[in-house]
């Protein structure tokens, strides 16, 4: 499981300033359950954006849409509004995003932030595709992501490393840069470059106190309820 | 006269790396600064170069301050987090040190202490707009400085033969505008590569020293085409350096002495020097243990 919050209005109506015509794809796995893609907040998010002179041409909602086979076949059954927008907006997991952006020649833009919970480490879990940064960037690098796809999870660009596009720690694993460059290549946004995005914020990868508080927490641990009290 | 000023002129600018030692005997490396004195306009000194564990790059730049030298500071993001980095700027600066130049850094796990953690908390590009807050007088937390090290002069790095070279512009052109004055290059062979790279980037004004790495042998000529990105050493030169090494091994095996391969190296590089002289505001010399032969070096491309 991971989880995630939705990121503040600015910001995605910042992703989306050069687009009028939005599809939504809401997942109802993890997100769903965290309150942000569930029926109730999606629609929220389409009167928010048609609030602010947005076209939402549809919404699809995914099981699971990290499962990336999944994904692109539920986005197949609204092919038409998919192909009339000029991006997709996705209520998912970073995971979940870099399944859609994987599955079409759009722009796509993370609606969420993909939470750091810590301790799940029991799970069974496919390429470590997602980080739980909380600060997703995958608006700036074309829905691939700099911190999982990059040995030295390089914010900026590529370093001098990569050789015939190959990462200079494994030459068999293509450079995550190379990779986002030719992403945004085929989607006509290579000047996303020239875009710097603000530091990453390393306390967003601190478990939240409220979902400390969560019950998830409570099994493992004694929930210390009472503050502490005030020095003397 | 200091970097920042040589640069300002119109002269051919020169500047060449030393590396510090492993272990605390710094003659050696001192040494070949001292062959640089009034040579070259900065002397860059590495910093941890190729992941492996050293002496510092800024107690090298102090020491080089003190012999009244012109140190040129390489700072990587590997091993520093954005405290330290920031720390030892400010650090570097109060010790005389002026020029710094930005780099990401290899990874910790092509050095010496693969098991290390790799830092990475900034990269170049952030490290330069640090660096630059600084200067204005904010650290990246937008605290306010008691003293801006206002006479910080920040580089970066090119690659200019990288295939594909276009994700090198765009990170050129941040790394400009996140603050950077002067570029130094990767290592470059091909002189009518270099042009084509310059004639792609008109827009670019901040001066421009192109990198020359000496070649040893032919076998380290293959090497850097296999395995180091963006460096390609053409095959007429690898060729001129083989039959050099051939030459050598004849008159070892008759019992004479031969250096054919030094001078074919210092000739190389001479020439290349000479050739990329038009195109750019100077060259930077990385010899790789070889420091001594750099002042043939100049002297060869008459600069």
């Amino acid at each position: 499981m991971i989880a995630s919050e939705r990121k503040p209005l600015e910001e995605i109506l910042g992703y989306l300033e050069s687009e009028r015509k939005v599809f939504l794809v809401a997942c109802d796995g993890c997100s769903a359950g965290c309150g942000v893609s569930d029926p109730e907040h999606t629609a929220e998010m389409v009167k928010e954006l048609e609030a602010n002179g947005k076209t939402v041409t549809g919404v699809a909602r995914v099981e699971m849409t990290c499962n990336s086979g999944l994904a692109a076949l539920m986005l197949m059954q609204h092919l038409a509004q998919v192909n009339e927008a000029d991006g997709i907006l996705v209520l998912a997991c970073g995971d979940g995003i870099q399944s859609v952006a994987g599955a079409v020649e759009k722009p796509v833009h993370p609606g969420t932030n993909s939470v750091y919970f810590g301790g799940f480490q029991g799970l069974w879990r496919s390429e470590p595709k997602c980080a739980e940064c909380g600060n997703c960037m995958l608006d700036y690098t074309g829905g691939i992501c700099p911190y999982t796809a990059c040995s030295k999870s390089l914010l900026f660009g590529s370093c001098g490393g990569p050789k015939d596009g190959k990462c200079e720690v494994d030459a068999s694993v293509p450079c995550g840069w190379m990779r986002i460059y030719e992403r945004l290549a085929v989607l006509g946004r290579v000047d996303e470059l020239r875009r710097t995005p603000p530091l990453r914020d390393f306390t967003k990868m601190l478990p939240m106190k409220d979902r400390r508080r969560s019950s998830l927490y409570a099994l493992e641990y004694e929930v210390e309820e009472a503050e502490a009290p005030a020095e003397s | 006269m200091g970097l920042r000023e040589a640069l300002a002129t119109e002269e051919f600018v020169i500047t060449c790396e030393v590396a510090p030692p492993k272990g605390v005997d710094m003659k050696h490396v001192l040494e070949e600064a001292e062959l640089l004195r009034g040579r070259v306009a900065g002397i860059n000194v590495t910093d941890l170069q190729a992941a492996a564990m050293r002496v510092s790059s800024v107690a090298t730049c102090a020491l080089l301050r003190q012999m009244g030298l012109e140190p040129i500071l390489q700072m990587v993001c590997r091993d520093r987090n954005r405290l330290a980095l920031q720390s030892d700027l400010l650090s570097a600066y109060v010790l005389g040190i002026r020029n710094v130049l930005c780099l990401t850094g290899d990874h910790t796990v092509l050095g010496d202490h693969p098991a290390a953690k790799p830092v990475f908390d900034l990269d170049s590009v952030s490290l330069l707009r640090a660096a630059q807050g600084l200067i204005d007088g904010h650290d990246l937390s937008g605290n306010e400085l008691e003293g801006k090290p206002e006479e910080l002069f920040l580089g970066a790095i090119v690659t200019p033969c990288a295939d594909p070279v276009e994700p090198q512009l765009y990170k050129l052109h941040n790394k400009i505008e996140a603050g950077a004055k002067f570029i130094q290059t990767q290592a470059v062979y091909d002189v009518e590569a270099f042009a084509r790279f310059m004639e792609r980037i008109p827009e670019v004004k901040t001066p421009i020293l192109a990198g020359i790495v000496l070649l040893k042998s032919a076998g380290m000529a293959r090497y850097m085409n296999a395995n180091v990105a963006g460096v390609f050493v053409p095959d007429d030169l690898i060729k001129e350096m083989a039959e050099a090494g051939k030459k050598d091994k004849e008159a070892k095996e008759r019992g004479e002495k031969a250096n054919n391969v030094v001078k074919t190296s210092i000739e190389i590089a001479a020439r290349l020097i000479r050739g990329l002289k038009p195109y750019c505001a100077g060259v930077h010399l990385m010899p790789l243990g070889w420091g001594h032969h750099v002042p043939a070096v100049l002297e060869g491309a008459r600069v």
